[in-house]
């Protein structure tokens, strides 16, 4: 039997971990709520150019361009976002398991994929089994803002425009409830089910000067808006993901505690009923 | 006056919602000025100040932006979109600096569309601050 001693340093320990792991907690429930605002902040804008791309895609046979039109897919790109930082749970195991399964299915060489992230974890990844990256960015704020990743999705849709990549497909998590995220994939490029959307906004516009040159600039913003709204939702799915995991740390840790003070109580009695044993043992021996 | 609500959004969230008696803008096509009454129109606006006239009138700078029109509503989207408050004056300094050093080096097209881009962004903020 472990002596007192290190039963003792081991529930300290735990106790101070459970410290830890419950301030993280927190902290996550903290930023989880603010990132909710975040998140609904951002809605009136995406719900409103996804009305106005919608309509001009919907309304106009003459409205064509590249974004909208599927072509034969010779190098798709992956936008993959994962988190800075770990201890969140199955947070980025999820998502680059399901990643890595996909592009092992559709690809044989590299000449056919790229992968794009955001965060430190999701670029280590793919860095560490030689995996083509395009770009990459790291260090992003817990609430970003549009201006943070603006380079980013500019140019990530640039390189659509510019036939580099044939096809944008991204994984997030995303967030269902604060105990529930999913790993989501989505074809971003090209904009294909835009018309099925379309079906309820009846209002027809005069377009100045014309509908394609109001497509050249609306789409790729719309484009970079559907991005930007993942990785919201995504920092939602993080913060809630850690959340969970480190409730259910500070869980572990009190039930650790709990089976360990038993232990260092029993080590206790049996010490002192040794005790007493040995001073009546050698009182009779006196006699 | 008749007036009509202009609400103007950016990705962070609304900036402004409000009743004006007319919207006087840059359109990519040249500006445009809307009374309440207009019919629908959608409008890519070029990174300029927008003038909001009425009791309240406002001047924001936008860039990245279009403009969507009802006959009672106005809508501005834009990637960003700020009063003149709220204007980082010494940051768009620095950010017009940096650019015109970018234009003066020597590079490739893609650095200058770039860089020319953002010093349009800068000039509109400081041209936004300076006649509120």
């Amino acid at each position: 039997m472990a002596s007192l001693r290190d039963i003792k340093t081991r529930i300290n320990s735990t106790q101070k971990t459970k410290q830890i792991t419950k301030a993280m907690h927190m902290v996550s429930a903290s930023k989880l709520s603010k990132a909710e605002e975040f998140a609904k902040s951002f809605d009136p804008y995406s719900s409103k150019i996804k009305e106005v791309v919608a309509s001009i895609a919907g309304s106009g046979k003459d409205a064509e361009h590249p974004m909208l039109q599927e072509r034969e897919v010779k190098k798709t790109a992956y936008f993959v976002i994962t988190s800075d930082r770990g201890l969140a749970g199955a947070f980025n195991s999820g998502i680059l398991r399901e990643v890595y399964r996909t592009i092992q299915e559709r690809h044989q060489s590299q000449d056919e994929y790229t992968v794009i992230t955001v965060g430190r974890i999701g670029r280590d990844f793919f860095k560490k089994r030689g995996m083509p990256i395009a770009k990459e960015i790291t260090g992003l704020d817990d609430q970003p803002n549009f201006a943070d990743i603006k380079d980013l999705t500019s140019e990530t849709v640039q390189l659509y425009i510019d036939e580099e990549i044939d096809e944008l497909v991204i994984f997030y998590n995303h967030f269902i409830s604060a105990i529930s995220q999913k790993v989501t994939q989505k074809k971003l490029l090209p904009l294909t089910d835009l018309e099925e959307e379309a079906s309820g906004s009846s209002s027809m516009y005069e377009y100045e000067p014309n509908q394609q040159e109001i497509l050249n600039v609306l789409l790729p913003q719309y484009a970079e808006s559907l991005i930007f709204g993942a990785l919201l939702d995504s920092k939602a799915s993080e913060h809630a993901s850690r959340m969970t995991a480190m409730k259910s740390a500070t869980d572990n840790a009190d039930d650790l505690i709990s089976d360990l003070s038993l232990q260092y109580n029993r080590a206790r009695q049996a010490a002192i009923t040794q005790e007493i044993t040995e001073i009546v043992g050698g009182a009779a021996a006196l006699e | 006056m008749n007036t009509l609500t202009v609400s103007v959004v950016t990705p962070d969230g609304p900036v402004l919602e409000d009743s004006f008696e007319m919207v006087s803008c840059k359109a990519e096509s040249g500006e445009l000025g809307i009374l309440p009454g207009h019919i629908p129109l959608v409008a890519p606006l070029s990174i300029s100040s927008v003038r909001l006239k009425g009791e309240n009138a406002e001047r924001i700078a936008v860039s990245g932006g279009f403009l969507e029109v009802r006959p009672d509503k106005v809508t501005i989207l834009a990637q960003s979109a700020e009063r003149p408050g709220e204007i980082d004056v010494e940051r768009a300094r620095r950010a017009k600096e940096r650019a015109e050093r970018r234009l003066q080096a020597k590079q490739d097209e893609m650095d200058f569309r770039r860089a020319e881009l953002a010093l349009k962004r800068a000039i509109n903020r400081l041209d936004v601050v300076e006649n509120k």
